[in-house]
């Protein structure tokens, strides 16, 4: 049965620099990189050399621990560099590419007559199964277990977040196919997630073998994790998946070709780009062409990802590998003097879920907002804001306290397996205290999967 | 701007130079006056306008409309008892000016001993200076008489700042609210500066008595001819609830005036600072212990209406910025609901059934400050025991 939800909790942040919806091209970057960090809790172990000749399609690591799962070249060049950070632990792999980009032949299959073993496998072999998340722990998909469903989130409602109708537009076939495919590995439903009071892209509406929700609300119903414990919550035991509806896609595009052609249509947005707008590029481009003469003047940081969840990137810096956005808004790392613009001014340009600033005369403006913390991390002491921003049934400021104590059964009981960090952004957001909450998530994650899985 | 900050960056002590130790009190210094230039590393990269500064700015500019109105409520009473006025508007620069005389030194005092303390605790243990006691800094000399003698104030308050909060850790980790410790410190060691008929009114001359209308309630010994007022219907003819609503009643500096606690809630409750889910069920509560009380009034005392309750002594004060004090109250929305509503019932309660103890509010809130964990570890373990329902049915 497909379900229609409605949410009263959360919060939509408007800011400056939404995307128009034009795909742009830029020139292609001749400079890629895979980032093990962008999988967590992985340990790559390398298959090739500094100085080696890749395919797009080539496997270039595999997780030490799990060896089945390959993570596979974007492009076509030569591993440039091995970037080592702390303990040596592999940051990044950069590649070289060269001008023309070529494939590796992964042959090309048709999933209609492949069993769910033989999917598995050919997605672990070539670089598709990282596209599979999992819950718990939001960690890349254990090969070995059953999903009782697969959720994909049919939009990001996530603050300047990429259209997805707009960018799927006229895949329909790539997206059914990537949908047969992951259908072969659950015995459950595929979930596809489509916001309520919109018509949706065809590519969404006719997908087969689906069941379709709606869901309306504010920020975060396009979290997949909003959506699953709303649809078929997470028990302690059992495994959902979860993937992104441009992977989906993806996974179509390469199992039907046989050749890995990882390119993506990202959005560059935020306050500090002149043109924002969507651009084709590859996974794990380097953002230098992106960027180039869109930015403004000044002090300026660069996301990959949203504002809420996604990571700091130099200008010189590689899009993350789950990411379809560049966002890039103002640093405020200037001291602000209390009265004109800190914690005692009228605050005409803050923004705040509560109104002891004068924005809230405008609340449907939107803002420019810097990365300054506003203040000062401190200890818990206002109550009440977080629940408001937090559609679950749990209770955030509990969890967040289990977590910080280290109390694994309370977080259990509490529900830490049905969460991701990502699902509590917006609380870390809100939070008087400054506190960063999506790392504390991270950390409780952590335990779990040591001690409980 | 610039120059100010010059200046302060030219103050800082170095990190391990001769006054390294007080790199805190500079610390909170510069904080003060300007938001630090730190940003956000990972997670959300762009975060909420508000903290706790402006959280706690929001609450002292919430008790100012209460602070200017006790120190004219000090004045006046000070002439009445003297005397020489009794029209409440009458000779008011006199009566501003009395007041002003007494009130802020209070506050002064208040502040520095609180500070201090704070900021000895902060070299001590290297932490950065919180804001939780500019609120309450202005909250303890609105709630004890104007007449008291600043030394008491002075121990009191180090022993609740001390004994309330830091020896918990700090702002955000305290158990009971420091305010009140403060007042249940004055309350126990120096019952005759507390209570009484002869407190209330500030420099009052020997053998007059001014009692708060709760003394004068807690004079009722049962037999009506010996209460001065002979029935609850004198005691109401001779203390109106609109004079009590208006705060043209003696009582404790800032607890007097309904309207400007009301002010000050309307602040509170609009920018959604306070909880008004405990504000509400706090006055919910009082009201239907009050109404009991009426239904099975035995005495007179317990006949006194339930609104007339809610406007006399702490009540509106305590539900206004006491109980909603979020360290302290229940963490979760529907403890709030039962934390509030408990809270004011046996306020109210005490304040009927226990003759010694007229004002009920300090010590219902305290009781209530220790039983909120309690509430909320109901109110959690519901939460999960549906969440495991959730999977037994699944399981089924």
């Amino acid at each position: 049965m497909s379900k229609t939800i409605k949410l009263r909790k959360g919060l939509d942040i408007k800011l400056v620099g939404e995307a128009d919806k034009v795909k742009a091209t830029v020139e292609r970057s001749d400079s890629f990189a895979i980032k093990p960090p962008d999988f967590h809790g992985l340990v790559p172990k390398m298959l090739v050399k500094v100085g080696d000749k890749v395919k797009a399609g080539t496997p270039i690591f595999e997780d030490k621990y799990n060896p089945d799962v390959n993570f596979v070249s974007p492009v076509a060049g030569e591993i440039e560099d091995v970037v080592r950070g702390a303990k040596r632990r592999i940051l990044e792999i950069r590649i070289k590419a060269d001008a023309e980009n070529s494939f590796e032949d992964l042959g090309a299959v048709d999933t209609a007559n492949m069993s769910g073993e033989e999917v598995k496998a050919y997605m672990l072999k070539n670089g598709l199964w990282p596209f599979i998340k999992m819950r718990p722990l939001d960690v890349i998909a254990r090969p070995e277990d059953k999903p009782k469903a697969i959720f994909i989130s049919g939009f990001d409602s996530s603050p300047l977040a990429p259209d997805y109708d707009f960018i799927l537009h006229g895949e329909n076939e790539l997206f059914q196919r990537g949908l047969y495919a992951l259908s072969k590995l659950t015995d459950g439903k595929i979930h596809l997630t489509l916001r309520g009071g919109s018509v949706a892209d065809d590519t969404f509406t006719k997908a087969q073998g689906v069941q379709i929700n709606k869901i309306s609300g504010k920020h975060p119903i396009g979290n997949v994790g909003t959506q699953i414990h709303h649809i078929d919550p997470v028990n302690k035991g059992e495994v959902v998946w979860t993937v992104n509806a441009q992977d989906v896609a993806l996974i179509g595009r390469v199992m039907s070709s046989g050749q890995f052609d990882a390119s993506k249509v990202i959005a560059i947005t935020g306050s500090e780009v002149k043109n924002p707008k969507y651009i084709k590029t590859t996974i794990g481009t380097k953002i230098d062409n992106i960027i180039a003469d869109n930015i403004k003047e000044g002090n300026v940081r660069y996301i990959s990802g949203n504002v809420l969840t996604g990571d700091k990137v130099d200008a010189d810096g590689y899009l993350g590998f789950y990411h379809s956005q560049i966002t890039v808004i103002p640093e405020g790392d200037e001291p602000k003097f209390m009265i004109t613009q800190g914690w005692m001014s009228p605050g005409f340009n803050k923004f705040s879920i509560n109104r002891s600033y004068f924005s809230w005369l405008t609340p449907n403006k939107k803002r420019v907002l810097d990365t300054n913390l506003n203040g000062e991390i401190r200890a818990f002491v206002v109550t009440g804001e977080m629940e408001k921003v937090f559609p679950f049934d749990i209770y955030p400021m509990q969890l967040i306290k289990s977590v910080m104590y280290n109390d694994i059964d309370l977080m259990e009981n509490l529900g830490i397996y049905e969460v991701a960090p990502e699902d509590f952004a917006l609380c870390e957001f809100v939070c008087t205290s400054k506190i960063n909450i999506q790392s504390v998530i991270r950390d409780g994650l952590d335990v779990i999967q040591e001690e409980c899985m | 701007m610039k120059s100010i900050e010059k200046l302060m960056r030219k103050m800082e002590p170095d990190h391990d130079g001769k006054w390294a130790k007080f790199h805190p009190v500079w610390d909170g210094f510069y904080t003060f006056l300007f938001t630090p230039g730190e940003t956000t590393v990972k997670g959300a990269h762009i975060r909420d306008g508000i903290d706790l500064k402006r959280t706690m700015f929001m609450v002292v500019t919430a008790l100012i409309p209460c602070l200017l109105f006790g120190i004219y409520n000090t004045g006046h009473w000070h002439y009445v008892a003297n005397g020489e006025s009794t029209e409440f508007m009458h000779m008011f620069g006199d009566k501003l000016v009395y007041g002003l005389l007494k009130v802020l030194p209070l506050v002064i005092v208040a502040y520095a001993v609180g500070l201090g303390v704070e900021f000895m605790f902060c070299i001590k243990n290297q932490h950065a200076i919180q804001e939780g006691y500019l609120v309450t800094g202005m909250l303890i000399p609105l709630i004890v008489p104007a007449d008291i003698p600043l030394w008491m104030l002075t121990i009191a308050i180090i022993f609740a700042v001390v004994l309330g909060k830091e020896v918990f850790g700090g702002t955000g980790m305290n158990i009971v609210n420091i305010a009140l410790t403060a007042r249940a410190f004055l309350f126990f060691g120096y019952p005759t500066m507390m209570s009484g008929d002869r407190v209330w009114m500030s420099g009052a001359p020997d053998g007059f008595s001014g009692p708060t209308q709760l003394g004068e309630l807690a004079s009722f010994t049962g037999a009506k001819a010996d209460w001065a007022f002979g029935s609850i219907d004198g005691f109401m003819q001779s203390h109106s609830t609109l004079d009590a609503f208006i705060g043209m009643i003696p009582g404790s500096v800032g607890e007097t005036s309904t309207v400007a606690i009301l002010l000050g809630a309307a602040l509170l409750l609009y920018t959604g600072i306070a909880s008004w889910r405990i504000m509400l069920s706090f006055i919910a509560g009082g009201f239907v212990v009050g109404l009991l009380a009426n239904q099975f009034a035995v005495n007179e005392y317990m006949m006194l209406p339930p609104v007339h309750h809610l406007v006399i002594g702490g009540f509106a004060f305590g539900a206004v910025f006491m109980i909603t004090d979020p360290v302290t109250a229940s963490q979760t929305n529907t403890g709030k609901f039962i934390y509030g509503f408990l809270g004011g019932a046996l306020s109210i309660t005490i304040r009927v059934f226990n003759g010694a103890y007229p004002e009920g509010v300090m010590m219902a809130i305290l009781f209530m400050n220790v039983m909120a964990p309690l509430i909320d570890h109901y109110v959690v373990g519901a939460n999960i025991k549906r969440r495991q329902k959730r999977l037994k049915t699944k399981a089924a």
